[in-house]
């Protein structure tokens, strides 16, 4: 079977300076890719181009098999519309580092929204789904809470939860944890964890190298705007061949 | 220093400053009010003209007049201001520059000549014609209402075109990517997600547009639209009871303008939704969210 996501020689630039050089990646079914590094090293951008909030300026990235933001005819690419895009991006779902939840709906209604406005389906199945969804992060009795009167973890689970009900191919993770109180990121890991059990496919930018080590197929480290390495969480992380990962590695744990 | 050893401290009680200033400049304004007040009740004002007035049919005819042009003309501002905020925004130059010369143009002429060239549009275009389908006599369309409605109107759509465009502004970048990422359009983005949250900020100045523009439309007497200031004109006309007709006039704008002040208030507390008030308040309004815990 192909891989889900396939990311080939991406570059993007802003302006002069180049974010990615040369990026190529690919994901499996089911596989869990923790991508770690410095800040500043693309890490982030990587996972904004996947979910087409960037554009990228060389290479391709595919969707199982589809290409994205592009249409291929002959030896051109032609962007796609807005409208286009925007069906595509529903395949892709994010969680970004600020949460972003919809501070005017409350937390079912952040879940219901993507489904029920975008996706059309019957209001009733969604609500049902949504109320399962917030049941299995943990958060069932909060359906009715506005997102500032949840804690950052709780928002964060919410924000998962909104990303599942679209029923994405792939979940991209933006530094889940990286805007939360020390106390509050095991809960939204554990919701992680329990989501790369089940079998989802998740790309996760991360500085939580116990759990890349736990839970990661393969970690991908990058710095400026490269991949300099990957491998498993064995080769990666306990034993560490490259010797920028290793310093890497040391300077964080 | 002093010695706080024998000091029980849970005797002690603060002696505040009396607030000799404050009773000062009460007094004041009580004198200065007063003398007002006298100055009215010695003035050569027949008060009983103010009561006979102030529902009589003509008038009254006035007051709607008013209230009519306050809302058709902020309804085509604010639809024209959001459309031309968005405009502004979006990535397409043309319709950025479009924008801008909106703005510029509109904002850049008073009210009031813009109210008397549209009024006298008939002097340059007799006929209006729609690509030969039909056509019509300019002088037959613009009448005082529309004259002064597509006037006011236009000019209120480029001052709200810079309130919306601050309130989209003011709502984080993020909104608009986690938007995207539940695969909304732009458009529906900003429609569903970006405008709704923009509208805490976008609210205040509106209303506070809408109260200029109930006074605004005062300037539609000149081109003899019939609203309150026109219609207690033709009044004194006839029987030169000058002040006490402009205090009728007076009475009606203070009154539509306490009633668009607390309609306001309740506009705003709607659309604070999420931003922490009071918990029964908010079930009161997101009523169908509750249905939904309750039907589990």
């Amino acid at each position: 079977m192909s891989p889900i996501l396939q990311a080939i020689h991406v570059e993007k630039y802003f302006g002069a300076f180049r974010a990615l050089n040369d990026v190529s990646l690919s994901v499996s079914r089911g596989e869990v890719v923790c991508i770690i590094g410095p800040s500043g090293s693309g890490k982030s951008t990587l996972l904004r181009c996947i979910s087409q909030l960037e554009s990228i300026d060389g290479g391709l990235i595919a969707v199982d098999d589809e290409i994205s933001g592009f249409r291929l005819r002959g030896e051109s690419l032609f962007c796609l519309n807005d409208v286009q895009i925007a069906k595509q991006r529903q395949r892709v779902g994010m969680v970004f580092q600020r949460f972003n939840l919809f501070p005017h709906r409350s937390a079912l209604q952040n879940l219901m929204e993507g489904p029920v406005r975008v996706q059309k389906r019957p209001v009733e199945e969604c609500r049902r789904e949504a109320l399962e969804l917030l049941r299995r992060v943990g958060l069932a009795e909060k359906a009715d809470a506005y997102p500032n009167e949840l804690s950052g973890g709780q928002q964060q689970r919410v924000a998962i939860a909104r990303a599942l009900a679209m029923h994405p191919q792939i979940l991209l993770f933006d530094e889940p944890t990286s805007a939360l109180d020390p106390e509050l990121v095991g809960e939204v890991l554990s919701v992680m964890k329990e989501l790369a059990q089940s079998g989802m496919t998740m790309v996760v930018v991360t500085h939580e190298i116990a759990f890349c080590r736990e839970v990661a197929d393969r970690v991908v480290f990058m710095d400026g705007g490269a991949i300099i390495a990957a491998g498993s969480p064995n080769d990666m992380i306990v034993h560490p061949q490259n010797h920028r990962v290793a310093n890497f590695i040391s300077a964080v744990l | 220093m002093q010695d706080l050893a024998g000091v029980d401290v849970q005797k002690l009680k603060i002696a505040r400053p009396a607030a000799y200033r404050q009773i000062f400049a009460s007094i004041l304004l009580f004198v200065v009010l007063a003398f007002i007040i006298h100055a009215f009740w010695v003035g050569a004002i027949e008060w009983h003209y103010v009561s006979d007035y102030l529902f009589s049919p003509p008038i009254l005819k006035g007051v709607r007049g008013t209230i009519l042009m306050t809302v058709c003309a902020m309804f085509i501002g604010v639809l024209l201001g959001t459309i031309v905020a968005m405009m502004r925004m979006s990535a397409n130059s043309a319709l950025r520059s479009a924008a801008i010369a909106y703005v510029w143009l509109f904002r850049g002429t008073p009210a009031l000549l813009q109210l008397l060239l549209w009024f006298n549009l008939a002097l340059i275009f007799p006929t209006i014609s729609f690509f030969g389908l039909f056509s019509v006599n300019t002088v037959d369309v613009m009448t005082p209402f529309v004259a002064a409605l597509l006037g006011l109107g236009i000019q209120q759509g480029a001052y709200t075109a810079e309130v919306v465009r601050s309130g989209i502004l003011s709502v984080d970048r993020g909104q608009m990517e986690a938007a995207q990422s539940i695969g909304m359009t732009k458009i529906r983005a900003m429609l569903t997600i970006i405008l709704p949250q923009a509208m805490r900020v976008i609210v205040p100045p509106i209303g506070n547009e809408t109260i200029g523009m109930v006074k605004l439309t005062s300037l539609a007497s000149v081109i003899q639209y019939s609203e309150v200031l026109r219609s207690v004109g033709d009044v004194y006309y006839a029987n030169s009871r000058v002040i006490e007709l402009l205090i009728v006039a007076g009475i009606w704008y203070m009154v539509i303008v306490t009633v668009l002040s607390i309609g306001q208030s309740y506009i705003e507390k709607y659309f604070s939704k999420g931003w922490g008030h009071s918990p029964q308040t908010r079930k009161a309004l997101s009523v169908d969210s509750a249905e939904a815990v309750g039907t589990t």
